[in-house]
């Protein structure tokens, strides 16, 4: 926040620093990986499970570089019309009507020239991101759910950060975005993207570091339930769940034992709190009877029935 | 921050040449990256150095698994070569802060204190130099035998370093016990350290292996292995997680929908601007997994379960099977439970396939699966068989298989063993082959994702050993 948009950060601490104000606790790979993107202008590819936190990071590099973000949600089908520029049609249609109609029926008509122009280009994200004077954080959210010809699309702007529209030439971008590109690996990128891209594996946190995030987010939360929150959060992610619980879930359910007014997660408490992490039904049996037998407590003996859990 | 000395690029180029004798595609531009990024990173750092060069060069998390094997392998031996030609003792920072007699003095409690302290804090740095302290004072002590895996024990009952001990009172002063991980990685140190020292002893480095394909092969061997398993599997279950959506990237062949885009076209004065296609419908596939659980492949079958369990997730329409000498259906055993070893045990107990020998009979499977269930197939539907088509001697009443792959769809299958044991002794693999859309050797975790590359795709022709179709009726 406290950054001006132009300043480049010295040393990885710094960004680490940057990004802490900006509440984002970044362990050491990721600080300095978002320090290299800085100094070397490169793309980061951030690969990971769901819910660790990589659409965060962006936000958090945008609020701690002081930069506007310039987010892309990407989808099956979605193309350039969507993602780079379009041209108005409409607003185009009725500039030649109405010349048309102001000029005698043997006057030439309308150029090319006078309608291609940025006045009836549509900005989509990718080309705002391009065109803005000031630097942006470019977010391309998921990448992985798009098809390869729109990768392909994505390489020119990617290396060059450039973008070429046939009537009107090359447009440079002024100024070096950061970019990030997230993805849930539910497909191979290409190696080409790949090959342009810094790589960033983003894993659950280890206990310390959730603790703190927790804690960052939920600052009523004592030390000790956090604790507790985590281990019972890393016992239940251990299980092969459909959907295992994202840190922001995590987060979540340390708000709501505030609001519960809980001080310690034992069955009951955690029976009735449980929804707040788990959101499969057959997930929520298997960890109605994995985990809360081990929760400790009373040892009930309905540990395992599973509709005590919805 | 500093000029790179070129012995050290040298050492990074080695590096990456390693890396792609083992399959890591590096390409120049991402070896420019790397040496623009260590100049720009305080590369004196452990940490950051090789975390510089994993985000350049690996960009996966299995080139980063394979990066970080070579990446130990390939800097330990480059010190150790350099130490070799060099003088040895290049001591610095702590160990040069410590004189040679508060080294003397250092007594085994103090060493053993302040490892515990160097551990509970993951100081990597500290370790390092502590093991090699903890190492010399055994020397002193003359109880070095020369053998790495005998030392690394002696010293570790020497510190009293265990994850829940209460040998020494002094030792948990600091009231906190120190978990596994963070003394495993103290050890790992250690055993570094030993090797180090053995090889300025003898003078020569051992010969370098390349990492071996078993370190990347399936795990399939013994129960604790499952997590292994599953860890192959997950991959494999976001690919299929997506399966059934349409072929990416093909836009041919869209029908155009005409009366939306007239109706669209009246935004723009009748002139049709936009084309409106019409929309896809996604191919729900019916899959049929017949999957041997006999002894012949008992380690390959455990892998197997576990990879019809993660098919069981990600598809609506799937129905498993399980067989020795009989066929069994098991789809509702895995719409009931969660858990996997639930699974694998009410399998084996009430799956009742085997009958009496508990040898395969695929012949009889195949009559069995044709009669039972043949009526349910259609143009829909995918069978994909894992076993080893090992039939112990008995008929392989390929004419049943055949039947059975004719009124599906497509049929696949998979077989545990690498494609140079087909055919030998008992296994009947090419009377199958003809009438398979495709027949994969399926032992690496590779192998795997080939196979689900192809069942996603629909393309068969590059990846199936045998490609033939059988047409109907000439048989039979």
């Amino acid at each position: 926040m406290a950054a001006t948009p132009q300043a480049v950060p010295r040393s990885p601490a710094e960004v680490a620093e940057a990004l802490r104000d900006a509440s984002y606790l970044a362990d050491d790979s990721t600080a300095l990986i978002a320090f290299l993107a800085q100094r070397l202008g490169k793309p980061v590819l951030v690969e990971g499970p769901a819910g660790v936190g990589k659409t965060e990071l962006a936000k958090a590099l945008s609020r701690a570089t002081g930069r506007e973000l310039v987010r892309l949600q990407c989808y099956e089908g979605l193309d350039e019309a969507k993602a780079l520029y379009e041209w108005n049609y409409r607003k185009q249609l009725l500039q030649i009507q109405a010349t048309a109609s102001t000029q005698d029926e043997g006057a030439t008509p309308v150029g090319m020239g006078e309608i291609f122009t940025e006045d009836f280009l549509l900005e989509r994200p990718l080309m705002k991101a391009i065109a803005n004077p000031d630097p942006v954080v470019l977010l391309i959210d998921e990448i992985d759910k798009t098809d390869q010809e729109f990768e392909a699309m994505l390489l020119e702007l990617l290396s060059d950060f450039q973008i070429t529209i046939p009537e009107m030439g090359q447009i440079s971008a002024t100024t070096h975005p950061i970019v990030l590109l997230t993805s849930n690996n539910s497909r191979e990128l290409t190696e080409a993207l790949k090959r342009r891209c810094l790589y960033l594996w983003l894993d659950y946190p280890a206990r310390d570091r959730e603790i703190e995030i927790i804690r960052l987010h939920a600052p009523e939360i004592d030390e000790a339930l956090a604790g507790r929150l985590v281990d019972v959060v890393d016992m239940v992610r251990e299980l092969d769940l459909k959907k295992p619980p994202s840190i922001a879930e995590a987060i979540d359910w340390a708000r709501t034992l505030i609001l519960m007014g809980a001080d310690d997660i034992d069955e009951k408490v955690f029976r009735e709190s449980l929804s707040i992490i788990i959101k499969h039904r057959t997930d929520l049996d298997l960890v109605a009877e994995k985990i809360v037998p081990r929760l400790g407590g009373s040892g009930s003996s309905n540990g395992s029935s599973a509709n005590g859990a919805g | 921050m500093s000029e790179t000395p070129s012995g050290m690029a040298e050492q990074i180029l080695a590096f990456c040449e390693e890396l792609r004798s083992e399959d890591v595609a590096i390409g120049t531009s991402e070896i420019q990256d790397a040496f623009r990024a260590l100049e720009i990173v305080p590369w004196t750092e452990p940490v950051d150095f090789r975390e510089s060069l994993a985000t350049t060069l690996a960009k996966s998390p299995k080139d980063r698994e394979i990066f970080d094997l070579v990446f130990d392998r390939h800097f330990f031996r480059a010190t150790e070569a350099a130490s070799l030609e060099f003088a040895p003792e290049g001591g610095e920072g702590r160990k040069a802060a410590l004189s040679d007699e508060v080294r003397e003095e250092l007594s085994m409690e103090a060493l053993a204190e302040a490892i515990r302290q160097a551990i509970a804090e993951g100081d990597e740095s500290a370790m390092n130099e502590l093991a090699r302290l903890a190492i010399e004072a055994f020397g002193r002590q003359g109880e070095s035998s020369g053998v790495v895996g005998v030392d690394m024990q002696r010293i570790r009952r020497g510190l009293g370093l265990s994850p829940s001990s209460d040998t020494s009172g002094d030792g948990e002063a600091d009231g906190e016990n120190l978990d596994r991980d963070q003394i495993a990685r103290f050890e790992r140190q250690l055993r570094r350290e030993l090797q180090r020292q053995q090889i300025q002893k003898q003078g020569q480095l051992p010969p370098a292996r390349p990492l071996s394909d078993l370190n990347r092969a399936l795990p399939m061997r013994g129960a604790q292995d499952l997590a292994a398993v599953h860890k192959a599997v997950a991959q494999m279950k976001r690919r299929l997680a997506t399966l059934g959506h349409d072929p990416r990237g093909a836009k041919r062949g869209r029908t155009v929908d005409m009366r939306r885009t007239m109706r669209s076209s009246l935004e723009t004065g009748g002139v049709p601007l936009n084309l409106k296609y019409r929309p896809r419908r996604p191919r729900k596939p019916e899959i049929y997994v017949l999957c041997d659980v006999s002894t012949s492949v008992s380690s390959a079958s455990t892998f197997f379960l576990s990879v019809l369990h993660a098919l069981h997730d990600s598809f609506r329409k799937l129905r498993s099977f399980v067989f020795i000498e009989r066929i069994s259906e098991v789809t509702h055993v895995f719409e009931d439970e969660r858990d996997f070893t639930a699974i694998a045990e009410k399998i084996t107990a009430t799956g009742g396939v085997a009958d009496i020998s508990g040898y395969t009979d695929y012949g009889r499977v195949w009559n069995e699966f044709y009669a039972d269930v043949s009526a349910d197939l259609g143009p829909r539907s995918t069978v994909i068989v894992l076993g080893d088509a090992r039939t112990n001697g008995r008929p392989p009443a390929e004419d049943a298989f055949a039947r059975v792959a004719d009124r599906a769809n497509r049929t696949f299958w998979l077989n545990p063993e690498p494609e140079l044991y087909w055919n030998y002794g008992d296994s009947v693999m090419s009377a199958y082959t003809p009438f398979c859309d495709g027949a994969f050797e399926c032992w690496k975790t590779e192998h795997l994702e080939q196979f689900v590359d192809v069942v996603a795709s629909g393309k068969v022709e590059h990846f199936g050993t045998t490609t033939r179709k059988y047409t109907s009726g000439h048989r039979y």
